[in-house]
């Protein structure tokens, strides 16, 4: 971000933004006076004439129920004296994932829960689930088809939605998860290793944008709003050339960046994720690795008080890094599996960006523990190289369904082997479960497993 | 939440007017709020009820639906609660023509919810009101008894859908002078059908007779029938006195413990009684909804084309109109729209009706040519399908009109879905076009919560014995122990529960591939001191 906003921005522009800046300020000011007054009103005292039947017999107009709403620490607080009172818990974590374009994600983490009734289960009986349909077609004619792995999120909403703060919204999001998962499954807290915290403070950035008037001109979006007001006036016809001379040009379809106050975080902890995704870890390994993944960074961006840089590496026989969350999250190869390439590249991004100088560093890996180079010199020996600046590093091996119970998988064969887990207990932990069917609880255990202190 | 301003009300007066003289039932005072959409997700949870009582599983519903809306922004067009006066609820931006089309939707559901009979129970009912004097009610348990409100709510909740919403609704369409006497009425719904296993035909002789009796003489006519049966059924007498013993309230598990869980009665717990009250009142409030989601649906998608139509008001706004209404009321390639499906059927029993098409005539008529071209022109149409509104619920309303003729005419079929294992997707095809599968898919997909009974004779203080009456479906067994675990805190002891449970045997035959094979179980679920046992019987 540095960079570009020194690329782009010429002294005369800086000198508009610092004026801009303080213009800001002050209507900073003069808002919360505004909001000050509002306040106040409450106060107000009633006159003979001042209420009248509409105002009292109609009292739920005045019902506000925002003010009778729990909080989410209310609610979490009924849910953990339920376990006191000897009732189970209700409350759960659900996640609403919302791709936009772009390869971003938008993510909203919400409390759920369910009211356990007597209902019919017909999914037994049933060989296959049905539903209605209409129009041409044979019996027997398939007229659609679908990704067998269950999408994330729900399928309806409209529009692409706003693409540039979905970054934001995450981060808040994942913030609140983590408040959540913090309280409710008291997980440990890491310690800050004498890092010096950082303190927060506000930037002021070209990141909102305004119709009309502004600092910077968005030449970009003002062409496409420019092109639309065009077709909608007819100027513009599909398939017809156009002369761009004639093109009308309304005011309002300037559009530009404009000045925004945003907060600025020093990042004190860096978080590697790792992910297997070749072709074996399709399905259920997938979902518990990701899921869990997103746990631990929700919970780590509480901890650190959204004080957490994140790293994505996904691989099969190569590795590579990812930009985001998302395409972590979505991609999918079906290739064979090499552990070692995906931490000698964590080791290497740590080297080149001296990350190890500044940072505490965490290195999640999610795997189904399968790997094609059987005695795991390569990883042992990367392992052993990160853990002499990584403050813990922590394998979830989810294992397929096909293997039984009890039998190792190789990742798992060659930690034991290295001695590793042993010798460095406090630096590396490493759990192992079966894939399927685990509950939410299994995967927070997990956590605790991966993160806690002893 | 505001109410329409004048301009919009006097929209809203206008299409009641029109709306009226096209025979609809409607009363003069409805009120129209203005909500907006965060409004709405405050109420929804609420079932739109703004003054329903407060729980904290609609304040975790809330929080979860405004994490939705801010990925998935909708506008929601209109809702209408069933009470009085009717009230519904509007978005504040929308176009006058797009609220013509919205109020005469609403004026429909409004003519439903007032002469379809399965809401014949809440027609004296100013829900609203009442729902807020349970709240207050509510309100002052928590400020006595705090969280221990809220787990009765929970427990009460938890049993609300098997309430016995079909055994309360018979007794209102009578005046206390035709009830007939419970002997009378043992003897005709259960000891001959049930005990001596007689047909209708063989029971209609009974009731002729007794009838016969009524008219020599009314007063001597019980006395005299009974003679005659005790002549006939020597043992009726003692069947009789066994079953007055055993309390009629044992289909309804709410209303079963609120009489008589020793520790509902216990002084101290007395007010937990009320909230039983309110949960069930509730629930029974909602119960025909949700038995009436298609017709209802169908109708209110019938009438406000019928009437927007032929709105001079709303002239120079057809496309737009066509739009939404398209939207609305178009069938889904794959998937159930309830509006669609009701708003076909019904055009389509109109059409047969005007035609005289329901007649054994039509029926016999074998040539599609002459089917197609039948036409006796009775005029009855309209007619036909107000009786229909007022007396069907869903299940009947599909049962008896889905045929060959209306899935054929709109091109429906069974979906079917099954995964491709080679390309890891899940297909979508064809499954049947046939109107009894077509019907059977609908049926299957209703509303249907199971029968659960307390066995009377099992029961004692410290075990209160349920039933589940098997109707081809297991329990959802997930929540089974939740569930019993909740009952057992509002009787105050063990809690039995029988039940069927299937299990799938796959048999691997030649050529056939693998065929299933279900075996049934009936097995008996223990809650005690909130540990759950089960064992097979």
């Amino acid at each position: 971000m540095e960079n570009s906003k020194e690329s782009k921005i010429s002294p005369e522009i800086n000198e508009i933004i610092e004026k801009e800046k303080r213009l800001t300020e002050n209507l900073r000011h003069t808002y919360n006076i505004v909001l000050n007054q509002n306040a106040d009103e409450s106060l107000i005292i009633t006159g003979l004439y001042d209420i009248n039947d509409i105002g009292l017999f109609l009292s739920f107009r005045h019902d506000n129920q925002t003010l009778k709403l729990q909080t989410l620490d209310e609610l979490l607080e009924r849910d953990k004296q339920r376990e006191k009172d000897g009732f189970p818990r209700r409350i759960r974590l659900g996640k609403f994932i919302k791709p936009v374009k772009g390869n971003k994600e938008k993510i909203v983490v919400v409390p759920t829960t369910t009211e356990p009734k007597f209902y019919h289960d017909d999914t037994i009986t049933e060989d296959e689930e049905t539903t209605g349909g209409s129009g041409e077609g044979e019996e027997g004619e398939v007229i659609g088809e679908q990704k067998a792995q269950p999408q994330q999120g729900e399928g309806e909403g409209q529009g692409a939605g706003q693409g540039d703060s979905s970054d934001h919204d995450l981060i808040e999001d994942a913030f609140d998860l983590g408040k959540i998962i913090t309280q409710k499954f008291h997980l440990p807290n890491l310690q800050p290793k004498g890092k010096k915290l950082s303190s927060t403070k506000l930037t002021y950035d070209l990141t909102d944008i305004n119709r009309g008037f502004g600092q910077y001109l968005d030449k970009k979006s003002t062409i496409k709003k420019v092109v639309e007001t065009n077709i909608l006036l007819g100027r513009i016809k599909p398939g017809e050339e156009f002369n761009p001379e004639e093109l009308i040009v309304n005011p309002k379809d300037q559009i530009f960046r404009i000045l925004s106050p945003e907060k600025d975080f020093e990042a004190q902890a860096v978080v590697f994720f790792l992910r297997d995704y070749s072709g074996s870890m399709m399905g259920e390994p997938t979902e518990v690795v990701v899921t869990q993944h997103l746990f631990i960074y929700s919970w780590l961006m509480f901890q650190y008080q959204n004080q957490v840089s994140t790293r994505f590496i996904v691989h099969d026989t190569a590795a590579k890094e990812v930009p985001d969350f998302y395409t972590y999250y979505k991609s999918n190869v079906a290739g064979g599996t090499n552990v070692y390439p995906a931490y000698e590249l964590v080791a290497q991004i740590i080297e080149k960006e001296q990350l190890y100088r500044e940072n505490n560093i965490y290195v999640f890996h999610g795997t189904d523990g399968d790997d094609w180079e059987e005695n795991g010199q390569k990883s042992i020996a990367a392992v052993r190289k990160m853990l002499t600046y990584i403050n813990r590093m922590g394998i979830t091996v989810a294992k397929n369904s096909w293997g039984s119970d009890d039998r190792k998988t190789i990742v798992e064969k060659y930690f034991e082997e290295s001695g590793l887990l042993k010798e460095k207990s406090n630096l590396i932990r490493l759990d192992a479960f079966k894939a399927s069917g685990v509950s939410e609880e299994r995967i927070i255990e997990g956590i605790k497993k991966l993160c806690s202190e002893k | 939440m505001e109410l329409i301003d004048q301009k919009t009300k006097t929209i809203m007066e206008g299409c009641k007017n029109r709306a009226l003289a096209a025979g609809l039932d409607l009363p003069l005072d409805t009120l129209e709020y203005i909500v907006t959409n965060r409004d709405l997700i405050k109420l929804s949870p609420k079932v739109m009820i703004p003054t329903l009582y407060d729980y904290w599983v609609n304040d975790v519903e809330i929080l979860k639906e405004s994490g939705r809306y801010k990925l998935y922004p909708s506008n929601p067009y209109e809702t209408v609660i069933n009470t009085r006066p009717p009230i519904s609820f509007y978005n504040d931006n929308n176009p006058d023509w797009l609220n013509i089309m919205i109020f005469y939707h609403v004026l429909a559901h409004i003519d439903f919810f007032r002469t379809n009979t399965l809401f014949a129970n809440t027609w004296n009912d100013d829900f609203v009101g009442k729902a807020l004097a349970d709240k207050r009610l509510i309100e002052s348990f928590r400020s006595k008894y705090g969280r221990w409100v809220d787990y009765v709510i929970e427990f009460a909740r938890s049993i609300d859908n098997i309430c016995a919403y079909f055994k309360e609704l018979p007794k209102i369409n009578l005046f206390p002078e035709q009830e007939p006497g419970k002997k009378l009425e043992y003897l005709i719904n259960i000891f001959l059908p049930e005990v001596k296993k007689l047909n209708n035909i063989e029971i209609l002789k009974y009731i002729d007779k007794y009838n016969y009796y009524c008219e020599l003489n009314k007063e001597t006519a019980e006395n005299l029938f009974f003679a005659d049966i005790i002549n006939i059924f020597p043992e009726f007498d003692s069947y009789f006195e066994k079953y007055e013993t055993i309390p009629d309230k044992n289909s309804d598990l709410l209303e079963f413990l609120n009489e008589y869980s020793p520790f509902l009665n216990r002084k101290e717990n007395q007010w937990m009684k009320s909230i039983l009250t309110i949960i069930r009142d509730t629930a029974l409030y909602f119960a025909p909804q949700m038995r009436t989601k298609i017709m209802n649906e169908g109708w209110a998608s019938y009438w406000h084309n019928e009437l927007f139509l032929t709105d001079d008001r709303i002239s120079t706004h057809e496309t737009q109109y066509a739009k939404i209404n398209a939207g609305v009321t178009s069938i889904s390639r794959i998937g159930l729209n309830p509006y669609a499906i009701g708003l076909r059927l019904f055009e389509y029993i109109k059409d047969k009706a005007d035609r005289g098409a329901f007649s054994l005539e039509y029926d016999r008529i074998s040539d599609i040519d002459n089917r197609l071209n039948y036409n006796k022109n009775t005029g009855q149409g309209l007619n036909f399908i107000f009786k229909i509104k007022s007396h069907f619920s869903d299940f009947n309303f599909i049962n008896t009109f889905v045929d060959q003729e209306f899935v054929d005419r709109y091109n429906l079929f069974v979906v079917g879905k099954r995964l491709d294992e080679d390309r890891n997707v899940i297909q979508y095809y064809i499954k049947s076009r046939k109107a009894e599968d077509y019907k059977q898919m609908l049926i299957d997909s209703m509303y249907h919560p199971p029968l659960i009974r307390v066995n009377i004779e099992k029961t004692t203080e410290d075990n209160l014995y349920l039933e589940h009456e098997f109707e081809g479906k297991q329990l959802y067994k997930p929540y089974i122990g939740d569930t019993l675990m909740g009952i057992e805190f509002l009787w105050g002891s063990q809690v039995s529960l029988e039940t069927t449970e299937i299990r799938v045997e796959k048999t691997k035959e030649e050529k056939v591939g693998e065929q299933k094979k279900f075996i049934y179980d009936r097995v008996l679920y223990v809650m005690k001191d909130k540990k759950l046992s089960k064992t097979k019987l």
